[in-house]
């Protein structure tokens, strides 16, 4: 049987907000256990929740990115379950006026674009931390952090129409291109600022209702999501081949053993008593809120990849590369606009910069080549100054040092030689020099023109213009 | 001096004919000689009291003195106050002392009053007998085998035994009313949001609401200016332009339209009751009152809609109480679900549980719709049914409860008649308008009788002036129990 696969995917992203959604506690990571939790974190008998505006503000920047109805009108609700890191007992989070509805995303998957559609984004309370393990003197006892608790997530929740798991990071990376773009998440995985839950289900190819789904969370990166989906798949797909049913549950996924187990299922799941928070007054957002807010709005990453591809002539691929993050797509607009070679542009950063980058771990903003030494190299490949193989080498040797493209060029005398004369001499040479090879290039074997050039090119230790030594090797052979 | 007022003190202060530390004794004594019989407050620290006395008198001394410096007050034991335990009558707080203070205890201790104590009430505030204290009940002064009235029992009792000039209260669905009525003091519950729940321990966050207690209407409005105010960390405390709460208090009652609404003296009000209020409303038309008749047809709806609000919240905001961060913790537990069970178990009385337990079944899934929603539109009809009596009426007269106090143990194996017996508190709340008690008379037993002004919202002034021109010709408020 063929099966489809059907996804949906959960996204808490943390809001960069310097202070929490409730509190004036800060939101920085990595302070000493419990430092930033103060009496509203702490659950003190008495306290009261005061809304964060920022937060506000950047709920609205998603939901106008995403061309999403922003609620006018929202409501805070009370989530009621018990965890020691939850101090209150109640999470404040959004269930019947999220701040943000509907709206879509589209991504890139290969060659071809896909529209995802959104089913709300609302505003929300982080948890604070349990920590198992790893504390100091102390064994078998579970420690509470409360410094997340009260850090603003919002949680943006897509229709479940993605197919693949590529769709699902595909999706996954644009939004966690499009949240840090908009400057509303740091975007930081490891440190939990961008946690993805996934909703998975599958159904025989052409069956219009859905398989019973499991929520699959703990996804801390693309990689993990894309294995925890697809072991979740042949999972789902061998249980019902072999007669089995899914159940609906939330599993675990287990990034040291690549799969997912259960963690509790629908029967277990708690009753949450949802209820409007009575120490919170609806959120009521005035249209110049949103005015104020859309004057502040960035180009947005779709908007740019068509751009790049109309006005630099790079391909939609290249494009969406060159768009996965606001940083690189300012380096490429410098680059391409600098030396008017948005291709040649997209080739190396895509290429070269991308490689290197990925190879020393450096994202970039700490790229070593800023984008006016490497516009100046890219002049200096498409002048003919320099071949690809000298632009490499020259490549290679501005990411150790501060020097210009051209004072390396100058400093190692690297300038690719296509003075006709100087070129028709090492030709000469060659061909004196190589009777056989004449020989076989004149019976017919084009190969033979290779092993002159390679000559050619030795003689020139690499910097005769290739182009040109072929040209004048055949003008020579009287093969032109 | 121990009968005298708020504005008395005041005076004699000024006069420097005592001193905040001489005045605090006075009372510290009597609480002393008092309170073991009347268990009207749970924590009495003499040293915390005469260092507060001693900065009031150094503060006078230095020409800072405001109106209330030095000042005594009792304070409900539901307001966080730094350093002193906050137990809200809990088992669960016995071993919490506040690390910060409350709105209103700012306010207080910025005015320069002297905390003389912290009061007995309902445990969380749910009671209205004061019987559901893990310190115990309080007994009514004017009869120690009458309860004092819930939840701010203890405040109520203290006043009226003079063991205290004032206190503060709350009221969530009457807890400064009707111990007011049942210990013949004034109270008033301001509307909804002029009072900062910062700090105060909540019940039911949309129903609390703080306010003053004390022997006359004028003392109740001199401590609202102090209680009354915008807070930035209360989001539905209400941003307003400061009130003098004693501008109108001499104004002329003239052309006073007072509304009766039919339904509060129908079945179920004791003739004790329905007596002292027809002298009162009568003693208030001599003042130039006009009466007309009003009517607030969803007024039995006000006990079964409380009954689901107030504990669908309170369910919520007790689950913080959970034994991990402070407060009770069982001694021996098995995981973490056995540490919460056992120390929930172990830390709440009786009548908290049940309310968390009909609180979590309203909120439940499949249930949310019939009670809790449902609740909430009879909130919005009882609203209404004010929104239009106060289209022929300046201020509602009414009885605060249906009968003078009962007897300690009377009720407390009936929750639902305990219930019944708020009927004419309970609204005021659910439509978050101003109510206070006034002493208008005793019952045939002797025990005291309160009159119910209810205003429409931001009304107080107009309040506190019917309630102080009555007592310019009563002297109820006046009358002190023999102890």
């Amino acid at each position: 049987m063929k099966w489809e696969v059907v996804i949906g995917l959960e996204v808490h992203t943390q809001l960069n907000t310097v202070s929490k959604i409730f509190s004036g506690s800060s939101t920085a990571f990595g302070a000493a256990p419990n430092t930033q939790a103060s009496a509203v974190e702490l659950a003190l008998p008495g306290v009261l929740p005061v809304m964060n505006k920022a937060a506000v503000d950047k709920a609205i920047r998603l939901g106008l990115a995403l061309g999403s109805t922003i609620n006018k009108k929202n409501v805070f609700a009370r989530k009621n379950y018990f965890y020691p890191d939850l101090p209150k007992g109640y999470q404040i989070s959004q269930m019947d006026l999220p701040i943000v509805e509907h709206g879509s995303l589209t991504i890139q998957v290969g060659d071809a674009e896909k529209v995802v559609n959104l089913t709300r984004a609302h505003l929300e309370e982080d948890a604070g931390k349990s920590i198992h393990e790893g504390l100091e003197g102390l064994s078998g006892v579970t420690g509470i952090d409360l410094n997340r608790a009260g850090t603003p997530l919002l949680e943006i929740v897509s229709e479940p129409e993605m197919r693949s798991a590529e769709e699902a990071v595909a999706y996954a990376k644009a939004l966690h291109t499009l949240v840090t773009w908009l400057g509303i998440c740091d975007g930081n995985m490891q440190e939990g600022s961008f946690r993805v839950d996934a909703n998975v289900s599958v159904r025989p190819l052409g069956q219009a209702e859905f398989g019973t789904r499991c929520e699959i969370k703990n996804l801390n990166s693309f990689r993990f999501l894309e294995a925890a989906i697809n072991y979740e798949v042949h999972r789902q797909i061998e249980l019902i081949e072999d007669g089995g049913r899914v159940v609906q549950e939330t599993r675990l996924y287990d990034p040291d053993k690549g799969e997912t187990r259960s963690m509790r299922s629908k029967e277990d799941a708690h009753d949450y008593r949802y209820f409007p928070d009575p120490d919170l007054l609806p959120i009521v957002i005035a249209q110049a809120q949103i005015d104020a807010v859309r004057e502040q709005m960035p180009e947005l990453p779709g908007q740019m990849k068509a751009r790049f591809v109309d006005s630099f002539g790079v391909s939609a691929y290249d494009a969406s590369l060159l768009t996965s993050s606001l940083a690189l797509a300012q380096y490429f607009e410098a680059v391409a606009t600098a030396t008017g070679q948005g291709k040649l542009a997209a080739n190396w950063i895509n290429g070269e910069l991308a490689a290197s980058l990925n190879r020393d771990g450096l994202d970039i903003a700490q790229s070593p080549v800023s984008a006016e030494r490497l516009a100046g190299l890219v002049t200096r490949v498409a002048d003919n100054t320099l071949s690809n193989k000298l632009a490499k080498q020259v490549f290679e040797a501005m990411w150790g040092s501060e020097l210009s493209a051209d004072a390396i060029i100058e400093r190692d005398g690297l300038k690719q030689v296509s003075d006709v004369g100087a070129i028709e001499k090492m030709v000469e040479e060659a061909i004196a020099a190589n009777p056989k090879a004449v020989e076989e290039f004149r019976a017919g074997k084009e190969k033979a023109l290779n092993a002159l050039a390679g000559q050619v090119m030795k003689a020139s230790k690499g910097k005769a213009n290739p182009a040109q030594v072929q040209e004048i090797l055949k003008q020579k052979l009287g093969a032109a | 001096m121990i009968n005298a007022t708020l504005k008395e003190l005041s005076a004699a202060l000024a006069a420097k004919s005592v001193s905040s530390v001489e005045l605090a004794g006075q009372y510290l004594d009597r609480i002393a000689a008092l309170n073991p019989a009347l268990n009207a407050f749970i924590t009495v620290d003499a040293g915390k009291t005469l260092a507060e006395a001693a900065a009031a008198d150094a503060a006078r001394a230095a020409g800072q003195a405001g109106l209330l410096t030095g000042v005594p007050l009792a304070v409900k034991d539901i307001f966080c106050q730094q350093g002193w335990k906050t137990s809200c009558g809990s088992k669960m707080l016995d071993n919490f002392i506040a690390p910060y203070d409350a709105h209103v205890i700012e306010r207080v201790r910025a005015a320069g009053l002297v905390t003389i104590g912290r009061t007995n009430m309902d445990e969380f505030a749910m009671g209205s007998a004061n019987e559901n204290s893990y310190y115990g009940a309080v007994k009514n002064p004017w009869d120690l085998a009458a309860i004092p009235g819930g939840s701010s029992g203890g405040s109520a009792a203290a006043v009226a035994a003079r063991l205290a000039p004032a206190a503060l209260g709350t009221d969530t669905g009457g807890s400064i009313r009707q111990p007011a009525s049942h210990c013949g003091i004034t109270g008033i519950k301001p509307t909804y949001g002029v009072v900062s729940r910062y700090g105060m321990v909540a019940f039911a966050s949309s129903l609390d609401q703080g306010g003053p207690m004390a022997q006359t209407a004028e003392d109740c409005a001199l401590l609202l200016n102090t209680m009354a105010g915008f807070d930035g960390r209360d989001s539905t405390s209400l941003e307003r332009p400061t009130e003098d709460y004693t501008r109108e208090l001499n104004n002329s009652l003239a052309g006073l339209k007072v509304g009766l609404p039919k339904e509060y003296f129908a079945a179920g009000l004791s003739a004790d009751v329905a007596r002292v209020v027809d002298a009162a409303v009568a003693e208030l038309k001599k003042l130039g009152a006009e009466v007309v008749e009003v009517s607030l047809p969803n007024t039995e709806l006000s006990i079964p809609a409380y009954y689901v609000i107030a504990p669908a919240e309170a369910s919520s905001n007790l689950s913080r109480y959970d034994g991990v961060r402070y407060g009770h913790r069982a001694a021996q537990y098995k995981d973490l679900a056995d540490m919460y069970e056992k120390s929930r178990a172990e830390g709440f009385g009786s009548e908290v549980k049940r309310r968390i337990l009909v609180g979590t079944y309203v909120l439940s899934h499949g249930y949310y719709d019939a009670y809790y929603l449902k609740a909430q539109k009879v909130r919005r009809l009882i609203a209404d049914d004010f929104k239009r009596a106060f289209e022929q009426c300046d201020v509602i007269l009414g009885p605060v409860a249906p009968t003078a106090a009962f007897n300690i143990g009377e009720k407390s194996n009936d929750p639902v008649e305990m219930y019944l017996s708020d009927i004419y508190t309970l609204s005021v709340n659910l439509a978050g308008l101003p109510g206070m008690s006034v002493p208008a008379g005793f019952a045939a037993n002797g025990r005291p009788i309160g009159l119910q002004i209810i205003g429409n919202y931001f009304s107080e002034a107009k309040m506190l002036n019917v309630a102080h021109q009555f007592q310019q010709v009563t002297d109820w408020h006046r009358q002190a129990p023999a102890l």
